[in-house]
């Protein structure tokens, strides 16, 4: 359903991706892991349309999407949650839900929503996202905005950044349920172990390469193992 | 009335006219043109100068007052001057506002001074929307005047709010507040095209426990400008909060010019300020939804002005 061919990207003569090319399959949930500055949010970005690759190609259903704006490519059923949302002074949670779900939505939908990322509906529907709402709280409201998207791929950017334990729990429940029940694809930049079990395959992007890609079961041992104890402590 | 001036009376007031068991007084073109008292709710005409004075019996609650006024004549200047006294203990609703449709070469212009008396332990929302169109090249210009003077234990509440196609204004908001007083005042501004607009609010904190809250939030299109100047004075153990928020786009000019003064050591008064252009991450947030970037921008200044 994704395809990127040979993406390149450079900013002022880095190169921030370097030739990357990659297939995502229908239904598939992919976790994108690597190192902080190794190109991933970027990645993202550009698979949203939030950057322009510098070259390559990205298809989309087969369509060329390489081109297209980010609000065109949302139109063909792309959906993107931000590792670090923006807040809106006057925007209640209902209206935001509302306005990612495309039409008006009834209270109970919202709630059920909020609930599973965690947040008590009823306390949260007419607050507005602004700077009353802590950091963690934002994080769980921009996740229920792609819940209540209707969606092909949806990517999400880091989503347990920020989030407490309790919360987290709740939110790989929630992934377990979409990669269980819904009809979507789902690219998922994490580096948290719990999330990337939940992965049909695993990228490692690494200075702006792929670094490897493959199965989960033949990707996730290898990289634990990666994570050796501290020299000192040796 | 005419379905023109009905519209203009839907969006000042969200009234298509006299609504029945309410007090009314609809001012057209210069001169008042229907007026309703109710039981503890008298409008009564003023005899030397224009306007009116509206008295709310102590104790009356849950009544709301609508004094509407619409320019629909080209070249119509218009000072009128309303009186309220609100009694103690009283609750009630004023919705105030006023339409100018223009389209004429001539300048329409309507200046409202409102003064308001709120006895004790009384509450009043006020809410005064104003509002200008019409395909004319004349000028629409409102300078309203706001003087409030609370009694001890009183709350007022006014919502002012600026929506669109007003040329020029010049509002002054005074306020004096006594003990245990408290001012609830939010302004809602945009401006556009070659619009200017300046407001001055000066609240006196002269009670005991005196309390202001304000907050103004504007948005500057085009080649508009905008001036704030909100003056908070603690003369007395009070507490202030004015919080000014602006976005500006295009080619707009905003200036928030805060002043506070404590004039006892129990004053505490708080300004905050921001102006700036809307976040780029708010458009890719909302286009990340499937809204064009002109979409995102009126779903964001709707939001912010709601």
């Amino acid at each position: 359903m994704l395809e990127l061919k040979h993406v390149s990207f450079t900013v002022e003569g880095k190169n921030i991706l370097n030739d990357i090319t990659m297939n995502i399959d229908d239904n598939q949930f992919t976790v994108i892991t690597g190192p902080n500055g190794g190109g991933k949010s970027t990645l993202a970005k550009i698979i949203m349309g939030i950057e322009q690759p510098t070259s390559g190609q990205i298809l989309f259903d087969g369509v060329d999407i390489t081109n297209m704006s980010v609000d065109e490519r949302a139109k063909l059923k792309i959906g993107y949650a931000f590792q670090q949302p923006p807040r809106f002074k006057g925007m209640s949670v209902r209206r935001l839900l509302t306005l990612a779900h495309g039409e008006e939505l009834d209270e109970d939908v919202c709630c059920s929503y909020l609930s599973d990322v965690g947040l008590c509906s009823k306390d949260y529907l007419d607050r507005e996202v602004d700077s009353s709402l802590s950091g963690g709280e934002v994080k769980r409201i921009e996740i229920a905005t792609i819940l209540a998207r209707d969606v092909k791929l949806s990517i999400f950017d880091e989503p347990e950044a920020g989030i407490d334990l309790w919360s987290f729990a709740k939110l790989v429940e929630t992934f377990q349920h979409l990669q269980k029940t819904s009809k979507q694809s789902i690219i998922l930049i994490s580096h948290q172990e719990r999330i990337m079990q939940l992965a049909d395959e695993i990228i490692i992007i690494e200075n702006g390469k792929i670094k490897q890609k493959g199965a989960k079961d033949d990707i996730l041992p290898t990289l634990m193992s990666e994570f050796e104890p501290c020299k000192f402590k040796k | 009335m005419e379905n023109m001036e009905k519209d203009l009376l839907q969006t000042i007031a969200d009234i298509r006219g006299f609504m029945p068991g309410s007090a009314f007084s609809l001012r057209k073109n210069g001169e008042g043109v229907e007026r309703h008292s109710t039981e503890h709710v008298r409008i009564v005409a003023k005899l030397d100068k224009p306007g009116i004075d509206i008295y709310v019996d102590d104790n009356t609650v849950g009544e709301s007052v609508h004094i509407p006024v619409i320019l629909t004549d080209s070249g119509i200047k218009d000072v009128v001057y309303n009186d309220f006294y609100i009694g103690a203990n009283a609750d009630v609703e004023i919705i105030a506002g006023c339409g100018i449709h223009n389209d004429g070469c001539n300048t329409s212009q309507h200046d409202g001074i409102h003064t308001f008396h709120i006895g004790k332990n009384a509450k009043v929302h006020y809410a005064e929307k104003h509002y200008g169109e019409g395909n004319g090249t004349g000028g629409r210009i409102l300078n309203p005047v706001t003087i409030i003077h609370m009694d001890e234990g009183s709350y007022a509440k006014l919502d002012m709010s600026q929506i669109k196609g007003v040329d020029s204004t010049i509002r002054k908001t005074e306020a004096n507040l006594g003990a245990k007083a408290k001012l609830v005042i939010n302004e809602k501004l945009m401006t556009h095209g070659n619009q200017k607009a300046h407001s001055d609010v000066t609240v006196n904190l002269n009670g005991e426990e005196s309390v202001v809250q304000i907050v103004s939030r504007s948005v500057g299109k085009d080649d508009s400008i905008q001036v704030f100047h909100p003056i908070a004075v603690g003369n007395n153990k009070s507490r202030a909060h004015i919080q000014c928020d602006s976005i500006i786009m295009d080619h707009a000019k905003i200036s928030s010019i805060p002043e506070i003064a404590a004039n006892h050591v129990d004053a505490e008064i708080i300004h905050e300020a921001a102006i700036g252009k809307i976040n780029s991450d708010q458009l890719v947030k909302l286009q990340t939804f499937g809204l064009s970037v002109e979409e995102a921008e009126k779903v964001i200044v709707d939001g912010f002005l709601k």
